[in-house]
C-alpha cells in the first residue's frame, strides 16, 4: 500500500475498472485534451489533471473529448448507459449541471420507474463541487441536495483518497446512475491507498472518531474539518462519534439513528445552500424519529443563504470551519445554548 | 476608413490599454496575489474594440469568462476592474465577483459569465427589451468557438431570428476551447450554421480592427434599423493560456511567438494608421506611456484597497426579502 492523492485514487479507479471491463468509457470535455492542436496530445487530463493518462492507456476510443456541449454529451452517455456501455462522464463543475439537468433528471433517473423497471443506467457522472478555490458564485457550490431530492439517482460524495477509491469502482458497477462528487480542495489530499481494486458500499455509513458525547454527521470535505474538531474537542474532554455517510443517496440513516440514541446530541456539518439541504433533511428525520433521545436541539454548521462570494475576505467567513464545528458541538455541550 | 482621427486614438488606445491590462495581470498573478481563475484577453483586443466602437452607453453586450477586453472596450473602469480582481470591496463587484464575473449595467456590461454560452440567451433578452421599450439600442452577445457548440448558443440564434432582434452573435474563434482545437470540435462552417437559421453572417479577420470595425458597424447599423441580428465569425488568437496556470503544452512549441510576431492587432494597427499617414508613431507612443501610468495607479490601489467587511457576505442576494 502507498500513499496516494485524492486525484490519484480517482485516477487509479477508472483506470483499473477500464481495464477489468470494455464496456466502461470516459467521456468529457478535455479529459483527455489536445485534440486537433498542434502540440502534445492528452495535453490536460481535465483543469485539474485528474484523467490524465487515461488516454494514452486506452486510445481516444474508450477516453472521449467531447466539445462543450453538457446537454448532448451527458445525454449521450445516459442514453449509451442504457444501451451497453458503462459510461463515467465528467461534468467538470457541477455548477454546470444547470445546462444539462434534464437529461440526468427526467431523462437518465427516472428509465428505470417509468419503463417499468425494464432499464438499467449503470452511467456515472463525476463533479468538482466546493468551495474554497476563490472560484466564485458559478464555480464554488455543493448542489448535492439537488440531486439527492430526485428519486432514481444515487449520489457518492467521498472525504478522502481511500473513500474516492473504493466509491467511484463501486459506482462504476453499480447499474443505476451515480452523481460522484470531488471536493476541488480534496485532489492534493494524502493517504495510504491500496494499490488493488475494492469497493466501498453506498447506503453504509463510516464512523470516523467515535465518542459518546456528541454525533457530528459530516459530508465530503466536511469530514476532515470533523475529524479535525473532534480531536481538538477530545483536549477538552468531549468525545465526538463523527459519521462520514458516504452517500446521500441511499442514506444510512439508521447508523445515524442509533449513534444519535446514544450521544443524545447532534451537530450536521454541510457546506451545501443550508435550505433544504444534507443538514436539514437529517435534522428532521432524527426529529421525527429520535426526539426523546435528544438532549439539546439539533445544530447545523452550514454557510448562509447566499452565493458563494469570490473574495477570500467573504468566502473565508461564509464556508463551515473546524472553529464553527467546535463551537457548535459546545453548544450543544451546553445544552443548546449558542456559546459565545 | 471611416474614423476620425479621435476615433482612431480611442480605438488604440482601448486596444493597448486591454493589452498592457492582461500582461500586468499575468505577471501579478504569477506573484500569488490574485486569487481564483482568471482567462486573459490578450491578443483578442481587435474584436472588442472593433465591434463595440459604435456602441453607446445605451447599448449593452453579454460577456464570457474571459470578459476584461470586453469590458474595457464597453467603457468599465479599470480601478474598479483591477479592485474587483483582487477581491476588494472598491472592485465593480464589491469583490463579491471577481474576474469571471465582472460587470457595469450603467455601462450596458451585462457581466462576464463564467458559464459556456450563458451569454447569447441574455443578450437576446437585452435586445427584446430594447425592441420592446423602443429604446432603439443594440445587444451584443460575444462567445468563443467552444461557446459556439452549446445548445443555449443554437437556440438563442433561431430566437434572435424568429423575434426579429437587434442583436449581434460575435464568434470570437481563437482556435482553442481549454486544450481542445476549434479545428476540431466546430462540426460544419459557423458562418453557414448562422445562414441556417436565416442570420446575415460574414468572416472577418480578428486580427485587423478596421474590418472587424467594418463588419461590426455594417451589423450595427442592421439592428438599429430593424432588420434583426447578424453574425461574425472572427478568427483571432489568444496569447496566454486558457487560464493562468494553463502550460499550453498542446500549442506548438512557437505558435505564440509567431501570432505576436507576425498577427499582433496592435502591430497591425500602427502599421496600418502610419502607412494611411492617418496618426504619427509619436501619438501611438503618449497613448501607450498614459495607459501604463494607469494600470500602474490601478494595480497600486488596488492592492492598497479594503477587502469587503463581514456584514457584506449577507447583502444583495435579494432586493427585497
Ligand atoms: C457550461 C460550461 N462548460 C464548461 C465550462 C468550462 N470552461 C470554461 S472556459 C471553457 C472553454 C471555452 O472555450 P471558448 O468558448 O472557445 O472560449 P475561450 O476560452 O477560447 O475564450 C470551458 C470548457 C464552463 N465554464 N461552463
Ligand atoms: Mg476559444
Amino acid at each position: 500500500m502507498a500513499k496516494k492523492s485524492f486525484r490519484q485514487a480517482v485516477n487509479e479507479a477508472l483506470s483499473q475498472e477500464m481495464a477489468r471491463d470494455p464496456r466502461v468509457i470516459v467521456m468529457g470535455e478535455d479529459v483527455a485534451g489536445g485534440l486537433g492542436a498542434p502540440g502534445e496530445d492528452d495535453a490536460w487530463g481535465g483543469p485539474l489533471g485528474v484523467t490524465k493518462g487515461l488516454m494514452k492507456q486506452f486510445g481516444r476510443e474508450r477516453v472521449l473529448d467531447t466539445p462543450i456541449t453538457e446537454s448532448g454529451f451527458i445525454g449521450a452517455a445516459a442514453g449509451a448507459a442504457l444501451t451497453g456501455l458503462r459510461p463515467v462522464a465528467d461534468l467538470m463543475f457541477v455548477d454546470f449541471m444547470g445546462v444539462c439537468f434534464d437529461q440526468i433528471f427526467n431523462q437518465a433517473a427516472k428509465f428505470k420507474y417509468m419503463f417499468g423497471g425494464k432499464a438499467r443506467t449503470p452511467l456515472v457522472i463525476r463533479t468538482m463541487y466546493g468551495g474554497g478555490f476563490r472560484a466564485a458564485s458559478q464555480h464554488s457550490q455543493c448542489l448535492y441536495p439537488l440531486f439527492t431530492h430526485i428519486p432514481g439517482l444515487k449520489v457518492a460524495i467521498p472525504s478522502s483518497p481511500y473513500e474516492a477509491k473504493g466509491l467511484l469502482i463501486q459506482a462504476i458497477r453499480d447499474d443505476d446512475p451515480v452523481i460522484f462528487f470531488e471536493h476541488k480542495m480534496l485532489y492534493d489530499i494524502e493517504e495510504e491507498v491500496p494499490d488493488e481494486p475494492y469497493t466501498l458500499p453506498f447506503g453504509e455509513a463510516n464512523l470516523t472518531r467515535e465518542g459518546d458525547d456528541v454525533t457530528i454527521v459530516a459530508f465530503g470535505r466536511m469530514v476532515m474539518l470533523a475529524n479535525e474538531a473532534a480531536d481538538r474537542l477530545a483536549g477538552e474532554g468531549i468525545a465526538c462519534t463523527v459519521i462520514d455517510p458516504r452517500t446521500t443517496s441511499p442514506l444510512d440513516i439508521e447508523t445515524i439513528l442509533e449513534e444519535v440514541r446514544a450521544t443524545g446530541r447532534l451537530v450536521v456539518v454541510d457546506e451545501a445552500h443550508p435550505r433544504c439541504n444534507m443538514a436539514t433533511d437529517i435534522s428532521a428525520q432524527i426529529a421525527e424519529r429520535a426526539f426523546e433521545a435528544l438532549r439539546a436541539p439539533i445544530r447545523m454548521v452550514v454557510p448562509p443563504h447566499t452565493p458563494v462570494p469570490f473574495s477570500p475576505a467573504l468566502e473565508d467567513i461564509y464556508l463551515p470551519s473546524v472553529a464553527k464545528i467546535v463551537d457548535a458541538v459546545r453548544a450543544v455541550m451546553a445544552g443548546g445554548r449558542k456559546a459565545a | 476608413m471611416q474614423l476620425n482621427r479621435d476615433e482612431l486614438l480611442r480605438a488604440y488606445r482601448d486596444m493597448c490599454l486591454i493589452r498592457q491590462f492582461e500582461e500586468r495581470v499575468h505577471a501579478e498573478f504569477a506573484t500569488g496575489d490574485i486569487p481564483g481563475f482568471v482567462h486573459l484577453y490578450a491578443g483578442e483586443e481587435a474584436s472588442a474594440v472593433g465591434v463595440c466602437m459604435d456602441l453607446t452607453e445605451r447599448d449593452t453586450i453579454a460577456s464570457t469568462h474571459r470578459g476584461h477586453g470586453h469590458c474595457i472596450a464597453k467603457g468599465c473602469d479599470v480601478d474598479g476592474m483591477m479592485a474587483e480582481i483582487y477581491g476588494r470591496k472598491s472592485g465593480l463587484c464589491g469583490g463579491k465577483g471577481g474576474s469571471m464575473h465582472i460587470a457595469d449595467l450603467d455601462r450596458g456590461m451585462l457581466g462576464a459569465n463564467g458559464i459556456v454560452g450563458g451569454g447569447a440567451p441574455l443578450a437576446c433578452g437585452a435586445a427584446l427589451s430594447a425592441k420592446t421599450l423602443k429604446t432603439g439600442a443594440v445587444a451584443v452577445a460575444f462567445g468563443g468557438d467552444g461557446a459556439s457548440n452549446q445548445g443555449t448558443t443554437a437556440e438563442a440564434m433561431n430566437l434572435a431570428s424568429v423575434w426579429r432582434l437587434p442583436v449581434i452573435f460575435v464568434l470570437e474563434d481563437n482556435g482553442y476551447a481549454e486544450s481542445t482545437a476549434s479545428a476540431w470540435s466546430v462540426g460544419g462552417d459557423p458562418v453557414k450554421r448562422a445562414e441556417g437559421f436565416g442570420i446575415p453572417a460574414t468572416r472577418v479577420d480578428g486580427h485587423d480592427f478596421f474590418a472587424v470595425h467594418e463588419a461590426a458597424r455594417e451589423a450595427v447599423a442592421r439592428a438599429r434599423a430593424g432588420e434583426g441580428p447578424s453574425f461574425l465569425h472572427l478568427k483571432l488568437a489568444r496569447y496566454f493560456g486558457h487560464f493562468e496556470g494553463d502550460g499550453m503544452t498542446y500549442r506548438a512549441p512557437d505558435e505564440v511567438a509567431r501570432l505576436r510576431a507576425e498577427k499582433d492587432c496592435l502591430k497591425l494597427f500602427r502599421r496600418k494608421v502610419s502607412e494611411a499617414g492617418l496618426l504619427e508613431g509619436a501619438a501611438l507612443d503618449a497613448i501607450e506611456g498614459e495607459v501604463a501610468t494607469l494600470i500602474e495607479g490601478a494595480v497600486r490601489r488596488a492592492k492598497a484597497d479594503a477587502m469587503p467587511e463581514p456584514a457584506d457576505l449577507l447583502t444583495d442576494v435579494y432586493v427585497s426579502y
